[in-house]
């Protein structure tokens, strides 16, 4: 923990399954504001490494800072300091945009008035004012979508761990997302997040790719397609993930 | 204490959304009692009896007369021909067939004894034996009247049937319909409630929020605590004042072991939601691992004691068979604590044993 601005520290991190070793002694640091991109085909262990920083999982071996607690032994701060959104679509589709919002205020412990100030400035910046006792199985994907991710901020979180999250999501709905992306970034919260897509790793601030469970490459999208001489970071991807030995 | 009311809030939003399941909920308790209650019954009424008469007296008719008056039976066809039954039977309306000899009433007198013919439709072994004895008993009858001389060396039986004077099968089901619900309710509810998140992803955020999992788990289990004594209330009004089956014993401890019972139950959905992956499979485990045995093996279908030793044994785990056998003593025998101590103790063993084994299941999956 050297630097105060450092946010997000692994550091050999390493986690196995039986004899599967899914995360294999990966070390990296993320910048508080940063965007930070964590990429990596199926199966090589980008959720994996997420869970342990999330403290869903606990590391085999090596150690990890996570807004300053240790992932092993203060994960209960380390989930007070983080919003998630998962993989899949995480808020109750029976529930209304609304009752959502007052659920995942609640479970973080927000009294009734913040949890209402709060609701009205995302149904604001979303346009859902008029939606709000609507129920989320009857909203559009990308406003699902979009309404996921206020939820994940909606405790205002230093951090927010995003596990693909723009998964079947057409592209203007996707170009939109970054930009709540952004804004996020520019307000100081710091981003981690998980993506198939090679246009969105140019988005981030610094990426890191990940091949059979290691760390293959990482640095800013530039330096990245520099040294892999490539023009696109689709090919820096397609290079390093050409030499993994286990599929999914 | 915020986060507890706030997801419960959520979870009874869950369940009164969903109107469908809420009125399988509600309604089951009330059709399965009503249907136990008024359409099924062990009692086989109104049975049609043809009779074979060529002696036509005095003897005879009092015996029709009598056949014909009980609840019983109902006189439909006078044969006039033995080769007459046969095609009776096949006919498939009469199950039971009354054979007078010729010159019955003299043989009686004269010889003090007469014979007559029962014949009754087997095909359903169970409604043959059970018309056959009541035929068996209302002449038996009719042959007592006739001794009611000064005869010598007659043994007069006379049976008392305890707890259940009248045989009303009411008095059977009203438990085994309280476990059944039970179970329904609790464990499949539950397991279901709890795998539901799973399957949407939304249970990977709610571990990753500052929720403790024992607090999800209870959040989950209160609502249909609730449910399940709302149920419990709802089977005991109707079976007291619909079906006028007395409860015996004490009320309260009644609704003791039963919320001893919702707990096991309870435990028993957590453990299922551990191991299944979505929605139908709890379903489906839930149905094959409880229901099933719990409707051959609590006693209330089939009498355990009558079973081969090796079911027998089995019967032990079901948690049910120990409720039923808890209902059965405070409901209809109204005995106390002193008399279930053993079964209620049995109950809250399972229970620690579910709860601990899902507890350690639910915690590996996180890890």
């Amino acid at each position: 923990m050297s630097q105060p601005n450092i946010i997000i520290t692994a550091r050999n991190l390493t986690r196995k399954f039986g004899d599967f070793t899914a995360v294999d002694n990966i070390t990296f640091e993320v910048q508080k504001g940063e965007i930070f991109g964590f990429l990596g085909a199926n199966g090589a262990g980008k959720t994996t490494a997420m869970r342990m920083l999330c403290g869903l999982l606990k590391p085999t071996g090596g150690e990890a800072y996570v807004a300053g607690f240790d992932v092993k032994r203060h994960s209960e701060n380390i989930k007070r300091n983080i919003g998630y959104m998962s993989q899949r679509f995480s808020l109750y589709e029976d529930l209304t945009v609304k009752e959502n919002m007052r659920f995942y205020g609640g479970i973080y412990g927000m009294s009734i008035n913040a949890i209402k100030e709060k609701t009205a400035l995302v149904a604001e910046a979303l346009h859902l004012k008029n939606e709000q006792n609507t129920l989320v199985q009857d909203l559009p994907l990308g406003w699902k979508q979009k309404l996921a991710f206020s939820v994940a901020m909606f405790h205002n979180p230093p951090i927010v761990f995003l596990d693909e999250p723009t998964g079947g999501v057409d592209p203007i709905t996707r170009r939109e997302f970054w930009e709540m992306i952004y804004n996020a970034a520019h307000a100081g919260t710091t981003l981690f997040v998980t993506t198939h897509y090679m246009d969105e790793a140019e988005y981030c601030n610094r990426v890191s790719i990940m091949v059979d469970g290691r760390i293959a490459a990482m640095g800013t999208p530039q330096q990245l397609k520099e040294t892999n001489q490539a023009a696109s970071m689709e090919e820096v991807f397609i290079e390093l993930a050409r030499r993994a030995v286990r599929s999914e | 204490m915020k986060q507890l009311f706030t997801f419960i809030g959520k979870e009874w939003t869950h369940i009164w959304r969903d109107r469908r399941t809420l009125l399988i909920l509600f309604g089951m308790p009330l059709v399965q009692m009503l249907i136990f209650g008024f359409a099924l019954s062990t009692e086989v009424k109104n049975s049609k009896v043809a009779i074979l008469d060529p002696s036509k007296d005095v003897a005879t008719r009092a015996i029709i007369q009598r056949i014909d008056a009980s609840k019983y039976f109902d006189v439909t066809d006078i044969l006039r021909a033995p080769q007459q039954i046969e095609p009776t039977f096949k006919r498939g309306q009469i199950k039971l067939v009354i054979v007078f000899p010729e010159q019955f009433r003299e043989m009686l007198l004269h010889t003090n004894k007469a014979q007559l013919q029962i014949i009754a439709d087997a095909s359903d072994p169970n409604i043959g034996t059970t018309i056959t004895n009541y035929a068996n008993a209302i002449i038996r009858d009719y042959q007592q009247e006739l001794q009611s001389g000064p005869l010598p060396y007659t043994i007069n039986i006379q049976t008392r049937m305890l707890y259940n004077p009248q045989l009303e099968s009411a008095y059977n089901f009203v438990p085994g319909v309280m476990s059944m619900i039970l179970l329904l309710v609790c464990t499949m509810m539950t397991s279901i409630a709890i795998v539901r998140e799973k399957e949407m992803g939304t249970m990977e955020v709610l571990l990753a929020s500052p929720l403790r999992p024992a607090l999800i788990i209870i959040s989950k289990a209160i609502p249909y605590l609730l449910l399940s004594i709302i149920n419990i209330s709802t089977i005991l009004l109707l079976s007291y004042y619909v079906l006028e089956v007395p409860i015996k014993g004490s009320l309260p401890l009644l609704l003791a072991v039963s919320i001893l019972f919702i707990i096991t139950a309870l435990s028993l959905g957590l453990l299922i939601s551990t191991v299944a992956a979505n929605q139908q499979i709890a379903m489906f485990i839930s149905l094959i691992s409880m229901f099933l045995p719990t409707l051959m093996f609590s006693g209330f279908m089939f009498p355990i004691e009558n079973m081969p030793v090796p079911l027998q044994v089995i019967s032990n785990i079901v948690p049910a068979k120990w409720y039923y056998l808890i209902v059965k003593s405070i409901m209809i025998k109204g005995l106390g604590i002193s008399a279930i101590w053993r079964e209620v103790l049995i109950l809250t063993g399972m229970s620690f044993f579910l709860l601990a084994l899902s507890t350690k299941k639910f915690k590996i999956r996180l890890a």
